[in-house]
Parts: C-alpha cells; sequence; structure tokens
C-alpha cells in the first residue's frame, strides 16, 4: 500500500481549525496521522521534504468548463484537470454544458470514467432541465446515483418561476444543491459586454446590472416562498453590487443561498476589455468598478461562500474573431491561487487561512463533498504544497490547458504550487 | 454563512487599467483618437493640396500600389469615395464584398485580411457592421488599416469630411487648425445617436477643436450615458431649443438595421424631430443642414430641407473624396511599425 510523508511544512486547514508546523502521514488515499514535526517516521514512504512551505487541503473549483463530452477541441477532462492539478486544485465540479449536456447518468458516469484519464477527482454536475432547455426537469435521483453534486442551467438560466420553482423543491428532495447562472436573458439578447459608459463608447450592446439583480432575487424570492430548510440556492459567478446585497439579506432571512465570485469579477472591470480584446469577454461581464469593489467587500466581509473560476476554455480561432462573435469566457484553473494570494491576501490583508477556506473548506461544505477540503485524519489525502512567498510570473505559453484564452498572461503572482497530491497520488509537481 | 454589516472599503489598490493593446499601424486610422490636432490639421491641408493638384501628376503618387477595399455592410458613398480617392492618387483598388467573397462561406476577418495581404494589398479599407473589427484586422494583418465605418463605433474619416465641411461654411479663411478653430460654435447632431458611429466619431473630434457639440433625441435613441463619450458634450432634448443655438445642424437617419427590435413610433418621432423648411426658418435661418447619408426624405427631414439653400449634404460627399485621399496617402507612405 502507498504511503506518502510530507514533513517539516507548515499545515493550515482552515477547516479543522489546525495551524502550525505540522508532518503530515498520507495512507491508501486518506490523511492517516497528524503530528508535530518530526514525530512522524518514514517506515519506508516516500516523503516529501516541505521546508518552508505551507501544506493546505487540495483546493476546490466549483464552477470549471471541461469541455468533454463532444468539444475536445477547446479542452478534455484529461488537459483540463492537469490545468487544475497545476493550479493546486484537487478537485472540480464540471459544468454540464458539454455536447451532449450532461442530462442522464450515462453522461456522468462517462464523465467519471477512469478512461478519460482525470489527474484530479471530477464532480459532474448535472444539467436541472432536459437538455438545458429550461422546460422538462431531469430525473435528479437517478443524476445523483451516478456521482452529481448539484444541478444547473448554467448558460442556459431557468427563466421560469414555476420550473425554477420546481427545480428547488425537486433538488431538495433528493439533497443536490442548485446552481443558477442568474442572467435575465431577455435584457441581454445581442449583448457582449456590460452596460455603462465603456459600452457607449466601443459602441457594443450592453448586459444591464439588473439582469443578474433581478433573477437572483427572483430566486431568493421563490426559495423563501418553498419554506423547506433543504432547499439550498448557489448563485454562480455573482458579478455585481446588487446581487450580493441581494444574497447578504437572504442570508440574515435565514435562509439557505451561498455564492461564489470569480477571480476576474473581483480584479478586473470593464475597462480590461480595452480595444475590444476577446480575452476579457466572459458572461457574467467584468463589471463597473464599483460592482468590482462590492465584490471584494463580500469576500472579506465573509457573505461570498467560495472563490470559483468558470474556467471557460476556447480555442484560439474561437476569440480570434469580432468582439460580438466570440464566445464568452477564459480559463482560470492555473492562475486562481496566485491572483487570490497576491491580491486577496498580500494587497488587501485577507488572512492566509481565510483564503485557502474560500477556496477548499467553504466550497466543499456548500456543494457536501465529504472528506474534501479538510486535512483531518480520515480525510481524501487531496493536498496542495505551495511556497507562499514565491513570486512568479504567469505565462499562457506553458498552460497545461488545451486553451489560452487569459486575461492574465504575463501577471505576477504570488505562491508557487510545488506539489498537487490527489487521493494519495502525486498530480503535480513543479520542475 | 454569517453576513454581517458591510463598511465600505476605500483605496484598496487595484490591477492596472490594460495599456494600448497592441501598437498600430502609423498609417491607419482606426480612431479620431488616433490623430493629434496637429495631425487633423495637416491632414486637412493634403486634402486640399491632393485636390488642387493636377490630376495627371497626382496619378504618378502611388501609381500602382495595392489598396484593397473590404466592406462587410452596403455603402455608396464610403466605399465610391475611397474608391475614387485611391484611384486618383495612382493605386490599384480591389473591392471584396461579404456577399460575393468567401465570407460567404464562412472564412474570417482574419483570414480575408491575410490573404489580402498575400495579394499584396499595401493598406486595406474595412467597412464592418461589428464594432472593433477594425483592431483585429490591423492585428492579424500589421497593415494600415482604414476604419470606413465599424458597427456603431466610428467613421473617423465621416467626422474629417464634416469637419472640413464645417470649416468651409464658418472658418473660410482658416489655413490650419488648432484647440480653438471651432471655439464659440455649437453643432447639433440631432436622430439616433445610440446606433451611431458617426456621432460618436464626431462627438470625439469636434470638441477637441473647441466647437460645443450637443446631442438631441429620444431617450431610446440618446441614453443619458452618451454625455461621457467625452467633455464638450451636452444632451437636449428639445429639438427646437438644440437648433436654436447651433451654428450647424447634424441630422442622423434612423438606423432600421441596427434597431434590435426596439419599437419607435415613427409618427410621433417625426413630430419631434423632423427638421422642416417651417423649423428650420424659425429657429436656426442661418445654420449649416448635415447630413452623413443616407438620407431619408420625410423622416428625419424633409426633401425640401434636403434640397434648400441651408443643405451642405452634398457638399460633404464631395468633401469625402479629398480627405480619403490625404488618408489614402497617409496610408501608403507610413513606415509601419508602432504609431
Amino acid at each position: 500500500m502507498s504511503s506518502l510523508l510530507i514533513k517539516n511544512g507548515h499545515l493550515i486547514d482552515p477547516g479543522a481549525g489546525v495551524e502550525g508546523a505540522k508532518d503530515i502521514l498520507l495512507k491508501d488515499g486518506r490523511v492517516a496521522e497528524i503530528a508535530g514535526a518530526g514525530k512522524i517516521k518514514p517506515n519506508g514512504s516516500e516523503v516529501i521534504d516541505a521546508k518552508g512551505l505551507t501544506v493546505a487541503p487540495g483546493l476546490i473549483d466549483i464552477h470549471v468548463h471541461l469541455r468533454e463530452p463532444g468539444q475536445g477541441h477547446k479542452e478534455t477532462i484529461e488537459s483540463g484537470t492537469a490545468a487544475a492539478a497545476a493550479g493546486g486544485f484537487t478537485s472540480v465540479a464540471a459544468m454540464p454544458n458539454t455536447t451532449p449536456v450532461n442530462d442522464t447518468p450515462d453522461v456522468t458516469r462517462w464523465m467519471q470514467s477512469p478512461d478519460r484519464g482525470a489527474h484530479i477527482r471530477v464532480f459532474p454536475i448535472g444539467a436541472a432541465t432536459r437538455g438545458s432547455k429550461g422546460e422538462a426537469i431531469n430525473d435528479f435521483a437517478a443524476l445523483k446515483a451516478a456521482g452529481v453534486v448539484a444541478v444547473t442551467d448554467d448558460g442556459h438560466p431557468i427563466l421560469k418561476d414555476g420550473i425554477m420553482r420546481e427545480t428547488l423543491a425537486a433538488a431538495a428532495r433528493v439533497g443536490l444543491s442548485v446552481i443558477q447562472h442568474a442572467e435575465d436573458t431577455r435584457m441581454t439578447q445581442g449583448c457582449s459586454m456590460n452596460a455603462g459608459p465603456t459600452a457607449f463608447k466601443l459602441g457594443l450592446r450592453g448586459m444591464p446590472p439588473e439582469a443578474e439583480s433581478s433573477l437572483v432575487e427572483r430566486d431568493i424570492r421563490l426559495v423563501q416562498e418553498l419554506r423547506d430548510a433543504r432547499v439550498h440556492l448557489h448563485v454562480a459567478h455573482t458579478s455585481t453590487a446588487a446581487a450580493v446585497a441581494a444574497v447578504r439579506q437572504a442570508r440574515r432571512n435565514g435562509l439557505r443561498v451561498t455564492c461564489e465570485v470569480a477571480p476576474h469579477h473581483f480584479l478586473l472591470t470593464e475597462e480590461h476589455v480595452g480595444m475590444y480584446s476577446t480575452h476579457a469577454k466572459m458572461n457574467p461581464p467584468l463589471r463597473s468598478a464599483a460592482d468590482r469593489d462590492a465584490m471584494i467587500e463580500g469576500i472579506l466581509d465573509g457573505v461570498v461562500d467560495a472563490i470559483a473560476t468558470d474556467h471557460a476554455p476556447h480555442a484560439v480561432h474561437e476569440k480570434e474573431v469580432e468582439f460580438e462573435r466570440a464566445p464568452n469566457g477564459i480559463t482560470g484553473l492555473e492562475t486562481a491561487l496566485g491572483l487570490c494570494l497576491r491580491w486577496l491576501h498580500k494587497e488587501w490583508k485577507l488572512p492566509l487561512g481565510r483564503v485557502l477556506s474560500l477556496l477548499s473548506a467553504q466550497p466543499a461544505a456548500l456543494l457536501g463533498l465529504k472528506g474534501r477540503g479538510t486535512l483531518a485524519v480520515g480525510s481524501f489525502a487531496d493536498v496542495v504544497i505551495f511556497d507562499p512567498n514565491a513570486e512568479w510570473t504567469y505565462r499562457v505559453s506553458e498552460t497545461k490547458s488545451r486553451s489560452r484564452n487569459t486575461p492574465f498572461d504575463g501577471w505576477a503572482m504570488q505562491g508557487k504550487v510545488r506539489w498537487t497530491i490527489s487521493e494519495g497520488k502525486i498530480a503535480y509537481v513543479s520542475e | 454563512m454569517n453576513a454581517t454589516a458591510t463598511p465600505v472599503r476605500r483605496n484598496l489598490k487595484h490591477p492596472d487599467a490594460p495599456a494600448t493593446p497592441f501598437p498600430y499601424n502609423t498609417g491607419s486610422l482606426l480612431s479620431v483618437n488616433d490623430l493629434s490636432v496637429d495631425a487633423v490639421s495637416h491632414l486637412l491641408k493634403r486634402a486640399t493640396a491632393l485636390e488642387e493638384m493636377d490630376p495627371a501628376e497626382r496619378d504618378r503618387l502611388f501609381f500602382k500600389r495595392r489598396v484593397a477595399l473590404l466592406f462587410y455592410e452596403s455603402s455608396t458613398r464610403t466605399r465610391t469615395s475611397f474608391e475614387l480617392a485611391a484611384k486618383a492618387l495612382g493605386a490599384d483598388t480591389t473591392l471584396v464584398s461579404n456577399l460575393s467573397s468567401s465570407i460567404e462561406k464562412g472564412e474570417t476577418l482574419k483570414d480575408t485580411g491575410l490573404t489580402l495581404r498575400a495579394l499584396g494589398a499595401e493598406a486595406i479599407i474595412l467597412r464592418h457592421n461589428s464594432s472593433g473589427a477594425p483592431w483585429l484586422l490591423e492585428e492579424s494583418t500589421h497593415l494600415p488599416v482604414l476604419n470606413a465605418g465599424d458597427g456603431m463605433h466610428e467613421h473617423p474619416t465621416q467626422a474629417l469630411l464634416d469637419l472640413r465641411t464645417i470649416l468651409q461654411h464658418l472658418r473660410p479663411k482658416a489655413k490650419a487648425v488648432a484647440e480653438d478653430t471651432l471655439a464659440g460654435v455649437t453643432v447639433s447632431i440631432v436622430g439616433d445617436i445610440l446606433h451611431s458611429r458617426v456621432a460618436r466619431s464626431n462627438m470625439l473630434l469636434l470638441p477637441r477643436l473647441g466647437a460645443r457639440v450637443v446631442v438631441c433625441g429620444p431617450a431610446p435613441l440618446l441614453p443619458e450615458i452618451a454625455s461621457t463619450e467625452g467633455p464638450g458634450i451636452e444632451i437636449e432634448r428639445n429639438f427646437e431649443a438644440a437648433i436654436a443655438k447651433s451654428d450647424v445642424v447634424m441630422m442622423l437617419r434612423i438606423q432600421a438595421e441596427r434597431l434590435a427590435g426596439l419599437q419607435l413610433d415613427l409618427d410621433q418621432y417625426k413630430a419631434e424631430y423632423q427638421l422642416t423648411v417651417k423649423r428650420l426658418a424659425q429657429f436656426a435661418p442661418k445654420a449649416v443642414v448635415m447630413h452623413p447619408g443616407p438620407i431619408i426624405r420625410g423622416l428625419e427631414l424633409t426633401a425640401d430641407v434636403a434640397d434648400g439653400p441651408q443643405s451642405a449634404i452634398l457638399q460633404q460627399v464631395k468633401n469625402g473624396v479629398a480627405i480619403r485621399m490625404a488618408v489614402v496617402e497617409r496610408a501608403l507612405t507610413a513606415k509601419g511599425g508602432q504609431a
């Protein structure tokens, strides 16, 4: 049986409330023992010397697009999880907008097959409705049995009140969360960036912030009306001040409503579109400085439950087109930790443990991923080992993703991943 | 999941806004913002010099040089005047339009541009229905690109020919232009501002020469945010009040092809914003009436206004050839590289 001893590291496990100089023994894919530095004897285990490094629960990204099945020219489960491992992630939740849409147990199982060559754990998210068309609700019990951890029609938001209400209720009955990409698409037809002065200047049609916040408010109202404590609404990639405010209020009212924010939404604004950079085109779009500030505020004050990248790879030729015609999305798995440490921690002084919690313990709790997001004894041996002080520059030419659509090429990063360990196996090691 | 009170944190440092995304070819004209006031002045002088030059001499300036016109939208004035301008300088021109080329078969703008470059094009004049397309074409080909109108964004040569027309009427003796040349001049731009690239280029260019620009139209066609386009711009909803204070009245067409489902009551629009002989006589008897074309007689202006003594519409068209000779000359004499 394989075992791995990580010694001399500085362990931070925010979920378990542990921080200090600890050695950790991984055995058979689980955390076997944690003890003070030097207390665990190797006894034939492979040894990683983590002197000067931080040892933390492997990161968890609950919003990625791995593009398989059907869109392997953008990304495969193999390439996407290689990029994830390089970014320190040991679990990702994969969105169902594949070809075909993941609305059946068959697709869910196909995605989890060892034949896909995943480097880390992939948790499929199932489509809420058949073909994500917003009409007929899928068999959530069957999807859950096949391994789905949540349901959503991401990218095709559920607009009809009745269908959304039914989705929330049906998911709650089988213990699944409902993730909503909050966008009232009736207000965003033909739009390619945020509504505002920049859109006017560039001659582009703009998505009003209300397209997001009004749907978040509608969904919260439905959660309230259902009066069922099991209902869990998770708002994907929150980007507007009004949406965060709505989530904050829902929580004060005791509702089970959570939200995530993507690094680009707390770092960039609509000005980063520049002269039509398609690497700054995503949905929800980059917003105003006030919205960006509200994302930071929400992270610092705790209303935001998770950082999620919305990793959305697209082939080079697909992004080398007119701005209005370019597909939405940017990659994010390799830059998330470096940006979070550089900005949330170093610049804005969010304690390291809280940053790591937003990237591991909280997303695990949010989707009920048992034994993940913590290094408590008995948990899965999902570990990231990184040098918190290393400053480096991200080069997209070195990406492990099949795609290169990032606005962060050449950006300064803080904190370099040295090892990523997934269920006891080394999934990534830096050169 | 605790939500606490939220003091707004200020004075946080953020990542820098992006720098200019890539170097422009010095011969390109993508936006009026690419031109300094001196550069505008120089182009106006060259327009006049080229216009006055002996045609036989002019024909030798860029003899057999290759200029491509790439048009993704229909056009009469812009296309013809660019073509005549390039030919008047001796250049060979070729026209590629989206309806009779491989664009119909799905060829991308990048590949179309690379193909034209491989065929020997030394500059590309681009008309495109997507805002920003000229930036993509320039990045793809590194050739001088002349923006002949991109989506709802800009139409820089139109603003230059409009400027030349305004100067001919209001500053006939000006030999050059500077930041104060149009001081005291008010230009109103009326109608479908939201969808107009002509409006945007004029809103950016004219205030830099000292003009006050008044934009006028109903809210669905003129959002309040239009006043943020640049300095020196004000919104006046009342058409008669707008023209009453104007030396130049620039009327725009309602861009039916860009309305995207927007419903307008045309009878009400005409009642409020149509330029009629009566309105002109009562509120702006001395104003120069301009229109970038195509005009829709009986909608934004009446036929008798279009054909009337205050109309400079055909003079604008004529100025298009002179201005476009100057920008084609600029493109073909550029050394390339960074602006």
